[in-house]
């Protein structure tokens, strides 16, 4: 199981570092608030331990697990589209 | 209890966070170019979402009265923190975010453990490794950002703060840390978990804690790599593709980021990290050694600017701190309308986290065309009448070029000396973050213009408006 996981990794790694070199520095700030809006997708992880916890702790930090974890989600992508929408051309900002 | 809605089985699911996982690296393959960003982003977002829908719909599911609430509060909190956040405080909110993926990461592994802690031996010997990894490293991103973040707030103090054998101390305690895995990985009791994630903790806050204000970019950006890691360990535990895939490319990101912006201040990451550095040095030398500063005033730059074919303007972190952005723009709005070309040229640590001038100056409505970074600015300089230099200090140092005695020497600099004429907006004589005096300040063709950057660059605009 974990041999699989960690193939998947390695090819991951791989791919993420051609991607992310090819991202011009004009836009490495929203780079970085875009891809931390997708680690949150912990998220699912903290879903999937919400469903099964049973005692009042379990119920406890899951419910915390989801809370963070979401933060990081709506807040990032939303953050970085905000960021985004304010890179525009001449042409573009004369049409506002 | 579960949802009125068909539910989907695991192989069902698995295929949609493949999708998702797709939608994320088409996502970030569209970040390539600012035209396309946008949609990127969207389309990440998407991915995202499919892949959380899928969850909630999968066979099996329950405890909706603690899932929906949890959702909801978190939606609404990341919601108002992405509208009222300032685009100067950027670096805090990637700074806390990152902790926060961090700390759910630590969550999950810890609730995995317990479950299964119980029963010896219920839970397959390497995601016990992975469960323990993954505490491990989502509690030093989690306390590591909260420093970090408070730090860039100004709760904390900017400075290294350090004590004697520290290096030593934190080395001990990581190998602590390493044996409580251990003995956890042993004897499957809770206690040793907790143990894990305490050490870990405290590991994160003495890390960061020497670390300098000055130095914040490259520890933001390696704490992002780190907030991927957590994501992908959690992967591990939970056998999910979606979180290996999303969190590697995550922690791709954050470990290039972290390799440039080292490179840009002219320091290793090792350095950076354990160097204590990032304060200001004693004994600096002083301005002014073999030459002597030229004092102008706001008119006679205002003329010179006027006059240019091409301006080029170096923005550094003072004008963010002037809150100076909008005038500047304003003052390019003044000298375009005069058939001045005006360029700004981008170092990669101008602001305080990786690619921020850019933002601050897209947000004050400049158009990004006009913004270079240092590879596309330095061929421009020659071609340039004026170089303004507005906040930037260490990165505009020749020295860097040919002096080997000085401590930015072969760090990349903008080559603003090449230009015809230099013009420096500074409070004072300061010396910069790295504490080197600026020996472009004695060059004939420099001029200094002291003052507030706001308040200079006000005068300009009226003189420019008068002349």
């Amino acid at each position: 199981m974990l041999i699989a996981s960690i193939t998947i990794f390695v090819v991951a790694a791989f791919l993420g570092f051609v991607l992310i070199s090819r991202i011009p520095t004009l836009l490495h700030t929203p780079l970085m608030s875009g891809t931390n809006a997708i680690s949150g997708i912990v998220l699912v992880g903290a879903l999937l331990i919400a469903s099964a916890a049973d005692s009042a702790l379990e119920q406890s930090l899951a419910f915390v697990a989801i809370v963070i974890a979401t933060i990081n989600v709506v807040g990032g992508f939303l953050v970085t589209d905000r960021m985004l929408e304010m890179f525009k051309r001449k042409d573009e900002k004369a049409d506002e | 209890m579960s949802l009125p809605v068909a539910v989907v089985g695991q192989s069902a699911v698995d295929v949609v966070y493949l999708i998702a996982a797709i939608a994320f690296i088409l996502g970030i393959r569209r970040l390539a170019s600012a035209t396309t960003a946008r949609s990127g982003n969207i389309l990440a977002a998407g991915g995202m979402l499919l892949a959380i829908l899928f969850t909630l719909l999968r066979d099996g599911m329950g405890n909706w009265q603690l899932i929906f609430p949890a959702l909801a509060v978190g939606a609404l909190i990341g919601l108002f923190a992405a509208r009222l956040v300032k685009m100067t405080a950027m670096p805090q909110m990637v700074a806390i975010f990152n902790g926060l993926g961090g700390g759910a990461a630590v969550l999950v592994a810890f609730s995995e453990y317990q479950r299964f802690a119980p029963l010896p031996s219920a839970l397959p010997g390497d995601l016990l490794g992975a469960s323990l990894f993954s505490a491990l490293i989502g509690a030093v991103t989690l306390s590591g950002s909260v420093i970090a973040f408070g730090k860039l707030q100004e709760l904390l103090p900017g400075a290294p703060t350090v004590f004697a054998k520290q290096q030593l101390f934190n080395g001990a305690l990581f190998v602590l840390a390493l044996a409580f895995a251990v003995v956890a990985g042993i004897t499957e009791d809770g206690i040793w978990i907790a143990l894990v994630i305490v050490a870990a903790l405290v590991l994160g806050v003495l890390f960061v804690l020497p670390i300098g204000g000055a130095d914040m970019p490259v520890v933001i950006a390696f704490l992002n790599a780190f907030s991927g890691l957590s994501a992908v360990s959690a992967g591990f535990v939970l056998s999910n593709n979606a979180l290996i895939i999303g969190g590697t490319l995550v922690g791709a990101s954050g470990t290039l980021l972290t390799l440039l912006m080292a490179r840009a201040m002219n320091r290793s990451v090792a350095n950076v990290l354990f160097g204590a550095f990032g304060q200001v040095q004693e004994g600096a030398v002083a301005v002014g050694d073999g030459g002597t500063v030229r004092e102008t005033s706001a008119d006679d730059v205002a003329i010179m600017l006027k006059y240019a074919s091409q301006v080029m303007v170096v923005p550094g972190y003072g004008l963010a701190v002037a809150q100076a952005q909008h005038t500047v723009r304003e003052l390019a709005d003044v000298l375009e309308e005069g058939g001045v070309q005006v360029k700004y040229a981008i170092h990669p640590v101008a602001g305080r986290m990786p690619g921020h001038m850019n933002v601050l100056l897209a947000e004050a409505n400049v158009p990004y065309p006009q913004l270079l970074d240092m590879d596309d600015a330095n061929p421009e300089f020659p071609r340039s009448q004026v170089a303004l230099v507005i906040g930037a200090n260490d990165v505009t140092n020749p020295a860097a070029r040919h002096n080997q005695a000085s401590p930015l020497y072969g760090m990349p600099i903008l080559d603003v000396d090449r230009a015809e004429n230099v013009v420096v907006l500074k409070r004072s004589m300061n010396p910069g973050f790295a504490g080197v005096s600026n020996e472009l300040y004695v060059n004939p063709k420099c001029a200094m213009l002291f003052g507030d950057a706001k308040a200079s660059l006000e005068a300009l605009i009226a003189s420019a408006k008068a002349a």
